[in-house]
């Protein structure tokens, strides 16, 4: 097994490398002088080159991004063009709050999935089934900006129940966890009813059955155990996708988030941010997608058999 | 998956033979599908939505003239709610909500079936090279599309968007970037699956060329997964569109597009709840319609996956 953990985490590196590389190189595409915006427009023209050649943007791309690089390794992400802070400081004091607004989701996602899955598969064409799956349909289908924005007329114009925005306590958090949750939670209710029906068909289960295993014990003993395995996997990915991709969920509420952070530094074309908040998204949203497969490997024995 | 393709292949173009020698052996098998397709409710309802989306995008010009309509503002009349008038009230700006959801459709569509077009053909070529010659080739290309991967693709299209600037081709070139790896997986999982089978193998013993057997056999075989992901790819692609529009990254003003439409009623939302209620559902009928069709598809596509 820690051969097997041990080899992910070495794949992860040319991985972690390339993402960086791309996103570099696609922020480098960025028109303006960052120099320039620095200085102000007015700016005398030698004072922007030695401010160019300090900051080594002179430098050739690939001196640009092996700094770059350098630096990033070291907690070193630069700082922001507008407020002059350490952008990685910024992004650690953020985080917690993007973390928080995704592990909200994800538990909201399980709670309403998993349970409304089994039932669907269990009663496969009964009412029950058609509604959640229609249920789960809308949720796929409606975009969570949109969604988020619906809430809020809902809770907190009309029924003044739920703040609509920023973060005061507790409360603030209920209407973008239910926004992030309900996408995922579709997914994960049709995920765990396809998984429960492939296993119910098994002989395993007619086994048990035959035995006169009462249904309920067939159900939640034997058959969850297999079918929830590639629920897992779901899961996690959404976990995942939820903590790299809640830029609208975050924009929408003024979420003070990482994904916010990005957008906000977008319209001020603040370049340095918004390269190490895409780096360090698509980095976490890596390091997720790995510990989903090692999870995976301790949850199904038959997958870390291949790696032994 | 593929298994099962020959062998309706085979039934069919066995009845076809006893039949109409003359009619190609392809459309049948397409014939087949749509067969399938037909006695499928759900996808039906969702092919007739789509239909009329279509048909708004289409005769847009006919519904709403976009200069003095669509366009032009008429700050008398601002955020009226829905009436005889305005069916779906106005904006901010007292536009016609209706006649500009008419008009957003034409984005949404065009940007969606163009970038999923490019995405197909990019990573289908991509994912084609990689499984029919593996080896070393494929071992670079799959490496390249991990790191893709490896990024959210709303990220992906956000930081290429926002370092290339905000206008309808940037938006089209991002999200067709962003999808790239997925098509790329699936036509080389596919290419994979059909490569070794007997029939390739019989096509090549009676002598058939390597540019015949990919043409003949292994695209047609490998496009029902395509197929699949293209429809509820499309879909993806209209939400990347309206998301980047909401965040300003999309469709600029005052050219109508779902997203924009949306971002720019989130500050009356208290006071005329209209203006961001109906874009939003736009969007969401035509994604749910797709979302059916695709579904729909992929059984009729293939059955043994159906429940």
């Amino acid at each position: 097994m820690h051969k097997f953990i041990f080899k992910r985490l070495i794949l992860l590196v040319p991985v972690l490398l390339g993402v960086s590389l791309l996103v570099f190189a696609i922020m480098s595409f960025t028109p303006g002088d960052p120099a320039q915006l620095i200085l102000g427009e007015n700016a005398p023209a030698p004072a922007v080159e030695a401010l160019r050649e300090e900051m080594g943007l002179n430098d050739p791309f690939i001196m640009r991004y092996a700094n770059f690089v350098g630096n990033a390794v070291t907690g070193d992400m630069g700082r922001s063009y507008t407020t002059g802070r350490e952008v990685a400081t910024e992004i650690f004091d953020r985080f917690p709050n993007t973390l928080i607004l995704a592990a909200l989701g994800t538990i909201i996602a399980i709670v309403i999935g998993v349970p409304v899955g089994i039932l669907s598969a269990t009663r496969q064409y009964s009412w029950i089934d058609s509604s959640s799956m229609i249920m789960a349909l809308l949720g796929v289908s409606m975009p969570n900006f949109w969604l988020g924005l619906m809430l809020i007329l809902v809770f907190s114009v009309t029924l003044g129940w739920l703040p609509s925005g920023g973060f005061m306590g507790w409360s603030s958090l209920i209407l973008p966890a239910l926004t992030l949750g309900t996408g995922s939670a579709a997914i994960i209710t049709r995920m765990t009813r396809s998984s429960m029906l492939e296993v119910i068909r098994q002989d395993y289960i007619r086994t048990a059955r035959a035995k006169g295993v009462a249904e309920n014990v067939v159900i939640n003993k034997h058959a969850l155990k297999n079918a929830l395995i590639p629920v897992i996997t779901v899961v996690g990915l959404q976990f995942g996708y939820l903590l790299g991709g809640a830029v609208l969920t975050e924009t929408v509420y003024s979420w003070p988030g990482v994904g916010r952070m990005m957008v906000d530094a977008i319209r001020q074309k603040d370049s340095p941010t918004v390269l190490a908040t895409v780096v360090f998204l698509a980095t976490t949203f890596s390091l997720v997608n790995l510990s989903v497969d090692i999870l995976y490997g301790f949850v199904d024995p038959r997958i870390k058999s291949q790696y032994a | 998956m593929s298994n099962e393709m020959t062998l309706d292949k085979a039934q069919t173009s066995e009845t076809e033979v006893s039949a109409v020698r003359a009619a190609p052996k392809k459309r049948s098998q397409w014939a087949e599908v749509w067969h399938r397709l037909k006695r499928d409710k759900m996808a039906l309802c969702g092919l007739a939505i789509l239909t009329v989306v279509v048909f708004a995008a289409v005769f847009a010009d006919f519904i709403a003239d976009y200069e003095t309509v669509v366009i032009a503002q008429n700050l008398g009349d601002r955020l009226q709610g829905p009436s005889a008038q305005y069916w779906l009230g106005t904006d901010e700006f007292g536009r016609d909500i209706f006649a500009r959801m008419i008009h957003g459709s034409r984005v949404s569509l065009l940007v969606g079936v163009l970038s999923v077009s490019i995405s197909i053909v990019l990573g289908g070529s991509l994912g084609a090279v990689a499984g029919y010659y593996g080896g070393k080739l494929d071992n670079v290309i799959m490496r390249v599309m991990d790191v893709f991967l490896a990024v959210p693709s709303i990220l992906l299209a956000i930081a290429i968007v926002s370092a290339l600037g905000a206008n309808l081709i940037n938006l089209m070139f991002a999200i067709s970037i962003s999808s790239i790896p997925s098509y790329a997986r699936v036509v080389r999982a596919s290419v994979l699956s059909i490569r070794d089978q007997e029939f390739i193998e019989a096509a090549r013993a009676i002598g058939a060329s390597d540019f015949r057997i990919i043409l003949r056999h292994i695209i047609p075989n490998s496009l029902a997964p395509v197929i699949v992901q293209g429809a509820l790819g499309v879909a993806g692609a209209i939400l990347a569109t309206a998301g980047l529009s909401f965040i300003g990254l999309g469709i600029q003003p005052p050219e109508p597009e779902w997203g924009a439409m949306l971002a720019g009623g989130r500050q009356y939302l208290r006071h005329a709840w209209h203006v961001t209620t109906f874009p939003g559902l736009a969007i969401m009928i035509t994604i749910l319609a797709l979302n059916l069709l695709g579904d729909g598809l992929r059984d009729a596509l293939d059955p043994r996956l159906k429940h």
